[in-house]
This record gives structure tokens, sequence and C-alpha cells, in this order.
């Protein structure tokens, strides 16, 4: 066992770890921040996205103990109180997630992507969340979230001034 | 009530309306409930021991050095199971005389394949189980594989010795005995003289569902009724199975399929995991959890397609079609999984898709292998229809060199040809292909495409564009229960809706669909909002739980809006008639006199009325209610559908292809679908972009490839390619809405239509690209590989390819001849 001590979504924690503990498990098993998720055992999926001293990284690609001393920030600690950070808001405004697994993951790795380029192409969006696997939504709405989220175009509850769809013909693509 | 009161009292219709979804808040901030993140007091983890085998006999496993490992407690093998573990069932044995190997949780002594679980350990962290399971030593004395699915299908090696032949049943459907047409054997006959037959195997590789949250379950044996939590798309389903197999009373029995990460036809299944979990628990009695690691999931979650198509299409040489012949053989893998054979069979009536065959045939021999069992993935049994319609149709163009949609129109049910009833016997209720297809073609701008494949072809150009199209059709909205009775289904086609009306005015409602990612929170609160006149918000929408939704059929089949959506229109107008006396007691009023809109019962003539809430209350406080009349509002329905309905739309894909190195790059995808009215625009959006990568994924790129030993060696991400962001394209998503006439709500299921639409869309576009190098046909996936060796065997190959191709797979006599052109058949990874 070795003991480690890091920040987490803004909390000072210090736990007794295995060795061969991932920052993972830690989050999960540990912290009982279960809004991380495991979606594979190979580092392709990203599910487990969270930023390491404000980078992203795949939290199974890290030891609990190689955390010891940094800050981490999970999805559950992105939204600031009650209020949502951007790319939150850009998701739900788009429709950027149906099962919402690979969500946690896919926003953590888009707030990063967008820290380093916040003007991106669709083309280096597509590129920039490679390492995120979505089954349910073809990527389309999660480019679109975080193009939106990227012009600041997300405000609010914007469904209050959403219109109903009008003629049954129209395409539904906003 | 005057007029201006009434308009500025009616809340915003919601129906159409692109709502954000309900669901949403919890889960872009990670406040989740993955059964993965359940732990109970004491709770036990388990680790599986598979074979890493495919087929072998089961000599000794010694289990004495994992039982001592630290804090195991507990290790298991199929000889210590007792009957109270059950069986994995089969609900749809689709012929009388089946062949249905025996399906135990665990088997006893021999393994039928690479990934079956022959061992269990229990301990009091995962990490030790998993570490313990390294520690249990299995003999095995291998066995020879049935792995190659024609092999298979001639018996030359047994998957299961025991049952003396791999043939699971020979489903068969002939137009001219069921008299919803003629003889196509003599329609064949007849195009070999004056006509034209176009002859064509296509190869359906298996697939694998892929969800993105690996399967869990956890099983609580304490208290009255035990409890499972499994990440499933059928609670109610695994509660009937588990009540009968397992001995425990459905009663004692309560599953929650909490929220739940994707499914895809994936999670439509009773496990071995989760028989193993329940049967753990209860020895022990303490709470157990498994959850499966990815390499895991691909290997033993059950897989999809897998099918070889032999199509005979017999047409006029006008291109009028006359007769299809459709012979298939489909890979159940090692055991005839809950629906297994029934996949298939859910395509016998779609091959036919939206054209006028005269005469039909289908023929499905299912074949046992050792290999995962196969089951649902997304569109079960239609995309592989579809696919094999669409290819041919594009075959049969270019041998009667005419333009594949002018001869698809030739052939198609015309718009005011509808209700049609087709040669496969089910009746089309509404539909327009031609507006459909006119949307499609100007918003792809497929003249101008077309112009510049002209250029591009007649200058050389080393990138080719080809144009593929698909013209679907599907059946959904599974299903009318008389029908799956016909078919031998073991269940009914219904579904279950509650509304509750509670005492503050809000509503809860209650589905026995259970979503994974649909938006049924969303979508089912637009609907009762707008019905009850109820504001979006109040309502809720409780799903997943066997406690909670008592009675229900799940989620499959594009079946929750079209079924459970028209459950839940039939119980909330019960709460509207049962409210309406109770309004017109308190108003006084004669209930001949009491009318319901905007969610307030009015008195005819009169301002006099009271809100949907009011009534509520007024009943809950019960002081003031008419004589014999109870005290509630709540109201059920159980709605079997009348029949399926019938979505349609046409894909256009263009694809560039680069000849000097077979990438192949999506340069345009446009659909326009017709699913009939649209609850929520957003929500459908989604559906479509997520099927159709579905379907793109299945031409391009994915494909679960076995060894010659019978190993999955595309067991993880790495070798099995889910799509990622930049592989695809943003989609270009229109409709044409006919509303169908099968439900209250003039809906059509959209769950499966961009899978099943858009796989033949991206190979006929790839295939339109280089054909003119000589290539035929190309085997999915597309890959880079396969299509740069179609064109190099092309260019240097048969001087008449298309007849060679056409002639080879059916004629022993030029026994795969004609395969020379068609890139690399794989049916395993050593080639």
């Amino acid at each position: 066992m070795t003991k480690i001590q890091l920040t987490v979504d803004g909390a000072k924690v210090s736990d007794d770890v295995e060795p061969r503990m991932l920052l993972v498990q830690y989050l999960r098993e540990k912290l009982g921040k279960t809004g991380t998720v495991i979606g594979c055992d190979t580092s392709n999926c990203g599910a487990c996205t969270v930023h390491l001293d404000g980078r992203s990284v795949k939290s199974c690609n890290v030891l609990a103990v190689q955390a010891d001393g940094s800050e981490v920030t999970t999805i559950e600690g992105l939204a600031e109180g009650s209020v949502l950070h951007p790319v939150q808001e850009a998701f739900r405004e788009c429709h950027a997630l149906q099962c919402g697994f690979c969500t946690p993951g896919m926003i953590m790795q888009s707030v990063d992507l967008l820290k380093d380029n916040p003007d991106p192409s669709e083309e280096e969006i597509r590129v920039g969340i490679e390492g995120n696997l979505c089954r349910c939504t073809g990527y389309h709405n999660i480019v679109r979230a975080v193009q939106t989220a990227a012009a600041g175009k997300v405000s609010g509850d914007a469904e209050a001034g959403s219109p109903a769809a009008t003629a049954e013909t129209e395409k539904v693509e906003v | 009530m005057t007029a201006t009161q009434e308009t500025s009292t009616e809340p915003a219709r919601e129906i159409g309306r692109d709502r954000r979804r309900k669901e949403d808040q919890r889960l872009i901030t990670g406040r989740t409930r993955w059964t993965d993140n359940i732990t109970l007091p004491g709770m036990l983890h388990m680790a599986m021991v598979r074979s890493p085998f495919a087929h072998a006999t089961i000599t000794a496993i010694d289990t004495t050095e994992a039982a001592a490992a630290p804090n195991v407690v507990a290790v298991y093998t199929g000889k210590d199971l007792d009957e109270s573990a059950g069986v994995l069932i089969n609900a749809w044995p689709i012929t009388p005389d089946q062949v249905t190997p025996a399906h135990p949780p665990l088997p006893t002594d021999r393994v039928s394949f690479a990934g079956e679980v022959v061992a269990v350990v229990v301990a009091r962290s995962a990490a030790e189980a998993r570490d313990a399971a390294e520690l249990v030593d299995v003999d095995y004395e291998e066995l020879p594989a049935a792995l190659d699915l024609k092999e298979a299908a001639a018996d030359t090696v047994l998957a299961h010795p025991d049952l003396g032949t791999n043939k699971s049943a020979l489903w068969v459907f002939d137009s001219q005995e069921a008299g919803t047409g003629g003889d196509v054997e003599e329609a064949i006959a007849k195009a070999r003289e004056s006509g034209v037959v176009v002859e064509r195997e296509f190869r359906q590789q298996r697939l694998i569902p892929a969800f993105m949250e690996p399967r869990s379950v956890v099983v609580d044996p304490t208290g009255e009724q035990m409890t499972m939590w499994s990440a499933t798309q059928i609670p109610h389903i695994v509660r009937f199975a588990l009540a009968a197999t397992t001995g425990v009373p459905e009663s004692k029995i309560r599953v929650i399929a909490p929220d739940v990460g994707g499914g895809f036809g994936g999670k439509l299944q009773v496990t071995p995991e989760e028989w193993m979990a329940w049967w753990v628990a209860r020895q022990l009695m303490k709470p157990v959890k498994y959850t499966e690691t990815r390499s895991e999931s691909l290997m033993a979650a059950h897989h999809g397609r897998d099918q070889w198509q032999k199509i005979t299409l017999a047409a006029e040489k006008d291109g009028t079609v006359t007769g299809l012949k459709v012979e298939l053989l489909a890979d159940l893998g090692s055991h005839v999984a809950i629906v297994g054979g029934g996949v298939p069979v859910l395509g016998a009536f779609m091959f036919n898709s939206i054209y006028k065959f005269p005469a039909y045939h289908f023929a499905c021999q299912t074949v046992l292998t050792n290999k995962a069992w196969t089951d649902a993935y997304r569109g079960a049994g239609r995309p592989e229809a579809t696919f094999a319609i669409e290819r041919i149709m594009d075959e049969l163009a270019l041998e009667l060199g005419r333009e594949p949609l002018e001869l698809r129109e030739q052939n198609w049910i015309r718009h005011d040809e509808f209700p049609f009833t087709t040669v496969a016997g089910l009746e089309y209720d509404s539909g327009n292909y031609e507006e459909a297809t006119r949307k499609a073609k100007e918003s792809f701008g497929y003249d101008a495409l077309r112009a510049e494949q002209q250029q591009r072809r007649e200058s050389g150009d080393p990138v080719q564009l080809g144009i593929g199209i698909s013209t679907f059709t599907e059946m959904c909205g599974l299903a009318p229960s008389r029908v799956l009775g016909s078919l031998d289904y073991g269940a009914g086609g219904w579904e279950h809706a509650s509304v509750r009306m509670l005492a503050t005015g809000k509503v809860e409602i209650v589905t026995g669909a259970s979503a994974h990612g649909q938006g049924h929170e969303t979508a089912f609160s637009q609907i009762v909002a707008d019905r009850l006149g109820v504001p979006f918000e109040d309502v809720e929408v409780l799903h997943g739980d066997t406690q909670i939704a008592s009675k229900g059929l799940d989620t499959y089949g594009s079946r929750s809006l079209v079924v459970g959506g028209e459950a839940l229109v039939k119980a909330t107008d019960k709460v509207i008639e049962k409210a309406k006396p109770i309004a017109a007691h308190l108003l006084e009023a004669d209930v001949s006199d009491i009318e319901f809109s905007a969610g307030r019962f009015s008195v005819k003539g009169t301002d006099q009325g009271l809100a949907m809430a009011e009534v509520a209350l007024a009943t809950f406080a019960a002081h003031n209610l008419p004589d014999g009349v109870e005290p509630s509002l709540d109201s059920d329905a159980t709605y079997d559908p009348i029949n399926f309905n019938y979505p349609h739309g046409t894909h256009l894909c263009a694809m560039e292809v680069d000849t000097e190195t077979g990438q192949v790059k999506m340069r345009k995808y446009t659909c326009v679908d017709d699913i009939g009215n649209v609850i929520n625009p957003l929500i459908v959006a989604g559906q479509m972009h997520g099927g159709l990568a579905q379907g793109i994924a299945q031409a391009l790129f994915e494909e679960a490839v076995y060894d010659d030993a019978g190993t999955l060696v595309s067991a993880s991400f790495v070798d099995y390619l889910v799509p990622t962001a930049a592989d695809l394209i943003s989609f270009d998503v229109g409709h044409n809405s006919t509303p169908s006439l099968t439900n209250t709500l003039g809906t059509k299921g959209v769950g499966e239509a961009g899978t099943i639409a858009s796989t033949p869309a991206v190979v006929n576009a790839v295939l339109d690209a280089i054909r003119q190098f000589g290539v035929t046909d190309i085997t999915m996936p597309c890959t880079p590989e396969r299509v740069w060796r179609a064109i190099q065997d092309g260019t240097a190959g048969a001087k008449d390819p298309t007849t060679g191709a056409a002639a080879a797979h059916f004629d022993p006599a030029t026994d795969g001849a004609g395969q020379s052109n068609i890139a690399d058949g794989t049916e395993g990874a050593g080639q």
C-alpha cells in the first residue's frame, strides 16, 4: 500500500492504495466518483477521461499513485455549483448524448480541446475527440455541441424559446 | 370563458417540438446510476474463468489454489450447479423440429466457443476475484471446431457431436404456398428464357453490438424479494426467464435496469453471467456483483448478422421484376440464443422490400458453430434483407444498363397504391417513395454529383467518385401478438402503460418499455403533456424496474413509441374518462355536458370549468365524489398493435475512392426518411445519426474476426473498429412524413432505420466508383486493402467479370472462377 494525497473536484483526499490501482478505480471505488466510467481495458474508448492538473487524461491509463500531489477534475466537478460548464450546456442543447455513457469522457475531452483551440474547424474537432468512442450519436451532434460551445452560443434554458417543429417535411437539422 | 382567454391558456403543443431531453441533466453531470456503480453492504465480486478453446472437452478443473487465495469466498464449476441455476432460454424455436443444444449457465464437460465461462470465482474484491481466477487450473482436450459457416452447414465438423448435425432449423416461406404470390421457380425459368436472371451471393459479416457500457449485474438476495440490477434492455423478460427456469416465484423476483449505457440489441439477452450471479447470491446469501471487461464483452456478449445470402432475381428485359428467391445460411454460434434463429426470420418479410415482386421464396438454414452465439443487433434481420435487395437491384440495373434509381422507381409501390399487400403477406399502410426520393435527390445534389462522377471517369482521375442508393423499408413496432404466435415466438408483443394522477397535480407515467438511451422520458412526457394538457415539466416517466413498471415487454425492434406510446395514449384517455364524472359532479353539471380540452374540464356553453390538477386534488381528498365512483383517476392500458408499421426512406451516399491506395472517403450522405409523425425532431435526428453510423460501420469498418483456431482476434477496441469521430462525416438528414395508419399518433419506428438503410448505400457507392475496373463485389467491410485488391484483380481480371461472378457461386463447374474479382471473401483472420 502506498499513501497518496491529491485534490479531486476541489476536495483534498488521502488514501492508502495498492500500487497497481488505476486512477479510474481509485475515483470510482475509493471516492465514489461514479460519474467517471470504464468502457474498455485498452485505453481506446476514453469514457474515463478526466483532467489531471488541467490536462485531459484517460484515467484508466494513469496509476492512482501517479496522481499523488495532483489536482484531478472529473465530470462531477466541472459545473460551478448549479451553473453548468458551457460544454455541458452545449451537449444538452445539441442533443449530443443518448445513452450518456461516453458523455463524461467526451465532455472532459472537449473542454480540453477547446482550451487548446478555442475556434476549431469541424475537422479539428473530429480529430480532437478521436480518442473517445461514442456508439449512439454518430458524433454528428457531438461535433455540433463543441462548435456551439466554441461559438459561445449556449445560454441558459434554450428550449424556452425553441419553436415547435414547423412543417412536417422540414429538415430537423438545426 | 372568452375565446381570447381560451387561446391564452392553451399550452404550447408538445408533440413535434424539439424539447431538450429530461435525461440529460444527470448524464452530463455524472449523477448516473450505472449497474457497476452499485455497492451494497457485504457485497462480493465474481470473476469468470473462460475457455481459451473454441471446442474442447473439459477433463479436469482444479480449483484448490484459487479457493485458497486471499479473500476468496467460493469457486464454482459447472458440476456444482443444481437445478436452481436454471437454464438460458431460446424464446423463439423457429420450427417444431429445431435442433437446440442444452444451455446451462456453465457447461460441465465440454466447451463450445472460446470465451465460454467454465468456472466462477467469488471474492471480497473484484481484483482479488480476478487474481484468483488466474489460479483455476482447467485441463482441456481440444476437439475439432466448426468455424466456417458453409463447412458447418455441410456437417463437416460438428459443433455439438451429441446432436449429430449442425443444422438447427430450416425456415421457409413461399409465396405460392402462402397464397400471396406466384411460383418463383416458374418466374426464374421464364426469365432465363426471355428475360434476365441476376444471381449473386453476399456475405453479411459477423458484427458485435459494442454498446459503450460493459454488461454488469448485481444481485441482492436479502429481503423478501430478491433483486437483480442488470445492464439489460429487457428487465421484464429476464424476470420471467429467471422465474421460469430457476424455481423462484416470479412474485419474489425484482429486476431493475437502472441507467443502461446502450444496447442496440446486444443487451436483449439472458446471459450466463446474470444466471450465475443469481445462483451464487442464493448460495452465499450475500449480494454479488459482476462487471465484464471490454474483452469479455466483445468475446462473450452476443454477436450479430453473420449470414451467407444467395439471391436470385428474375426480371423482364424492360426491368420489371418477376421473382425473388432468397437462400440464407445463418450462423447461430454455439447455442440458440433468446431470439437466435428468429433474427433471420424477421428479415424474411423484408427482402422484397418496396418492390412489387409477383413471386417470392425465402429459405433460411440456421447453423450451429463453435463461435459466440448470435442474436439481435440493431435492425435484426432487416439490415441483412435490405442489403441484399438493394445490392441486387443495383446489379440488375447494371445488367440492363439502366439508371439504378429509375429502375427502382419502375418497380416500387406507387404512392397511390397504398395500402399494399406484399408478396410476403404484409400490408404496408402508408408511404411515398417518389416524394422521399425527390427530396433526397434534391438535397444530395444527385445530378451534379453524377456529372462530377462522369467527369472524373473521363479524365481518369485517380480519385473516383461513386454514388450509392438505398431505397429501403422496414417493419417495426414489434409486434402484433397473433403474428408472433403464428411464428412460434414464445411471448406476445403488447406493451403496458400506467398514468398516475398525483394529489399535487404532478403526473407519473409508468411504461413497460425500458429505455437505454432512446429518450423515452422526454418523448413520453411530450405525449402525455399534450393529451392531459399539463406542463411538460410536471410529467415524470418511470421505467426499468419490475416492481414499479410491473408489466412490460421492454425495448427493441423500434417498438417503444409505436407500441408503448400507444399504450400510454390509451391509459391517458382512460384518466380523462374517469375524471369526467367527477368534474361534472363538482361543477354540478351533467356529464354529457362536460368537455375536456387543453387540460381543462368545462361545461358546454358556460365559462365554468376545472383544471385537471383541481380534479386530481378533489379525487385525492375524496370528500365530494359522486356516489359509487372510486377515488382514483389512475389508469392502465395494455396495447397490442394491430399491424407493424413501415418506415421507409431514400438514402444516397457519395464515396470517393483513391484508386491508387484503395482509401475510401465519404463525401456526402443524404437521407430522407418517412417515419410518420415526429414527436421530438431532435431525438429523431439523433436516432438517425447513430443508426447511420452503425450501418456505415458495417460497410467500411467492423468485423468480428476469428482465427483458424476459433479465437476471436478482434476482441478489443484496438482490433474491433468502432468508428471514431474522425472516421465519419456530418449527415444530411431529412424527412417526408406520411402518418402511419396503424396507431393513433401516426408514428413509425425510427430506432433502427438508419442502420437498416445505410449499409447498402455505402457499398453500392464504393462499387459504383470502381466498377469500371471490372469489380463486381467487395466483401464487407470495404477496407482499403480489399478495395485496392479489387481494383487490381479487376483490372487484370476476367474478360467478362459480371457473368463470371454471377455464375460462380451457383455452378460447381465454375467453382470459384468468378470470385476472382470479388475482393477477399475473408472467413477468418488467417487469410
